[in-house]
């Protein structure tokens, strides 16, 4: 039977995973980010033979092992927490998730022992030649090994190439390459490392603009702002292209979540897009009080951002609760009556299997296959219980976004004042880049705030709520291991920025 | 020279003149212990810890699966 669902232990397990992942996310960025900053400045060495982009090279690569060696395995926790706090979830998952993450583990393993060696071993020790191959072949692997991972998570937030196997409770996959290009699971790869990208180009900002205070190391600083202002501006675009594509995708499988992203509580045609607002905290589904307290507001362009066409319907988080006949949106309460259905089924289908009674096993479940995709639904009280925490997600969005636009200014104008040999004179400036780095932590974790909470209440979109997904442990015990985790995380942090730190103040003398 | 005494060679000396490497390596090993304590001690598989078989495991969640949240059937 469905366990007593405790709402303060599922809690407990949501900040948990939530605190684990940001953490993680703390470090993951930064490997995905800086391998293709070394392959750039590693490149320049070999193509110009110039020593000072060697010493460059070497200078980000030990600040780069120091954040790999600091983040190295904090993912594993995950992967328990999966077996132990998401039982239910982990065992029906198991099909779908194995291959991709037998390939993540597959590439990590061969990358790590091999090409981390030679990139950190090699100088002086192997061709040139054969070390900038190295030093590529780390940058394309460590982000070939995340596109497993977000493959993951794309599916969990469009599950598509799959069955459902009621003999084995499990999600059998049917296509892996549906699994693998399913445009949530693209979109969520290039949006997710080219935000990655971008956030490296703001750590290398960040220390290089520390120097030129300082008057220390100006020419690696500035050679190395070069680069990456340079990277950035790329990835800065492609952020932007990529989180557009990702709204467009959210619109057609993920509705609710844009609705929740922009605060559009009633559904209109030549809908507005919010630029900035402050949401009403008490606004509720269904009632008449004003979604914002103060707002402005940008004509039709939430139309173009989820259709790509100005005069078109963008559904409310009203029409999607209670349903909208004109515009052929059903409610979730049909999806519910259904999803009840379809557990009620399955119920009389393992029943029948258990009795031995196949041929009412197989009439029975001919009519589950009907209704089985809205099983999730079947496990929500009411309607309203499908709408995510609004102003989370609004202002999560929106901070994302808005510093997602400063952050190509802040690229152009250190290449501008590159370009005009002027940027140490611009001591102001200088000190805008040293806090970039943590702008774009900032921006970085919002986007995966967007992403996981703008879906609650699913672990798998419309098929599992995270109620269901969870395993029954006291609160007590996940309390426990909320705060040992926060503990251990906490300390590898400020590891992490203790070395860090004394590493950047040593210079590139003191590898 | 072997290959495979190259690359053993590699390897060794590679460790043997690492500097901030090796503290980088002592934070590493001393994490990995603390967190397979930790995930060993606390972090059990819920479903393989209360279940012998497959198919015990796929019943338990198919019995979670199949009821209404109220508890009826």
């Amino acid at each position: 039977m469905l366990e007593q669902l405790d709402v303060s232990q599922l809690s407990w397990a949501r900040g948990q995973f939530a605190l684990t992942a940001m953490y993680h996310w703390i470090f993951v960025p930064l490997t995905l980010g800086l391998s293709f900053l070394l392959a750039f400045f590693e490149t320049l060495y070999v193509k110009t033979g110039n020593e000072q982009w060697k010493r460059i090279t070497k200078f980000w690569m030990t600040l780069f092992g120091i954040n790999f060696a600091i983040g190295v395995a904090t993912g594993i926790i995950m992967e328990f927490e999966f077996g132990t706090n998401w039982s239910n979830y982990s065992w029906m998952v198991g099909d779908i998730f194995g291959a991709p993450l037998a390939a993540e583990g597959i590439f990590a393993f061969f990358l790590e022992t091999t090409f981390f060696a030679v990139m950190f071993f090699g100088w002086n020790r192997v061709s040139k030649g054969f070390h900038l191959l190295s030093t590529w072949l780390v940058a394309i692997g460590s982000n070939l090994s995340a596109l497993w991972i977000l493959v993951a998570n794309g599916w969990m937030q469009h599950p598509v190439g799959m069955q459902f196997n009621p003999d084995r409770a499990r999600f059998e996959m049917e296509s892996f390459w549906q699994v693998l290009l399913s445009p949530v699971a693209v979109s969520h790869f290039v949006h997710t490392t080219s935000s990655a990208f971008l956030l490296s180009a703001l750590f290398v900002v960040t220390v290089s603009c520390w120097y030129l205070l300082k008057g220390r190391h100006v020419a690696l600083a500035k050679k190395s702002l070069a680069v990456a202002a340079t990277f950035g501006l790329i990835s800065s675009a492609f952020v932007a292209f990529t989180g557009d594509e990702s709204a467009y995708t959210a619109a057609r499988v993920q509705p609710m979540k844009l609705a929740a992203m922009e605060g559009l509580w009633d559904g209109e045609v030549n809908a507005d897009l919010v630029a900035v607002g402050i949401v009403n905290p008490g606004k509720k589904p269904g009632d008449d009080s004003d979604p914002f307290q103060f707002e402005i507001k940008l004509p039709y362009l939430l139309s173009l951002l989820a259709n790509r066409e100005l005069g078109s319907f963008v559904p409310g988080i009203n029409d999607l609760v209670y349903g909208n006949a004109e515009q052929g949106i059903e409610g979730a309460g049909d999806r519910i009556a259904r999803g009840k259905q379809a557990i009620s089924l399955l119920a009389t289908y393992k029943q029948a299997r258990d009795e031995g009674d196949a041929v009412t096993a197989e009439a029975v479940l001919q009519q589950f296959n009907q209704v089985r995709d809205d099983i999730g639904y079947g496990y929500l009280s009411r309607p309203e219980d499908i709408v995510p925490p609004v102003p989370l997600v609004f202002y999560s969005f929106h901070v994302m976004v808005a510093l997602g636009t400063l952050f190509p200014l802040l690229f152009g104008a250190i290449l501008f004042f590159l370009y005009k040999d002027n940027l140490s004179q611009q001591k102001w400036f200088l000190r805008l880049g040293v806090l970039s780095v943590f702008f774009g932590y900032l921006a970085s974790q919002a986007g995966w705030i967007v992403a996981e909470v703008g879906r609650q209440p699913w672990a798998i979109q419309g098929l599992l709520p995270v109620g269901v997904a969870r395993s029954n442990l006291t609160t007590t015990t996940v309390q426990m291991t909320f705060f040992m985790f926060l503990i251990i995380f906490t300390t590898l942090l400020i590891a992490e920025v203790r070395i860090m730190t004394r590493q950047i103040q040593n210079g590139p003398e003191g590898e | 020279m072997g290959l495979a005494t190259q690359v053993v060679r590699f390897y060794v000396d590679g460790f043997r003149s690492m500097r901030l490497g090796r503290t980088l390596w002592k934070i590493i090993l001393l994490k990995l212990l603390v967190f397979m304590t930790v995930l060993y001690l606390f972090f059990p598989n819920h479903l393989n810890r209360r279940y012998e078989t497959d198919q015990q495991r796929a019943d338990h969640v198919l019995r979670q699966l199949a009821l209404l949240p109220d508890g009826q059937q």
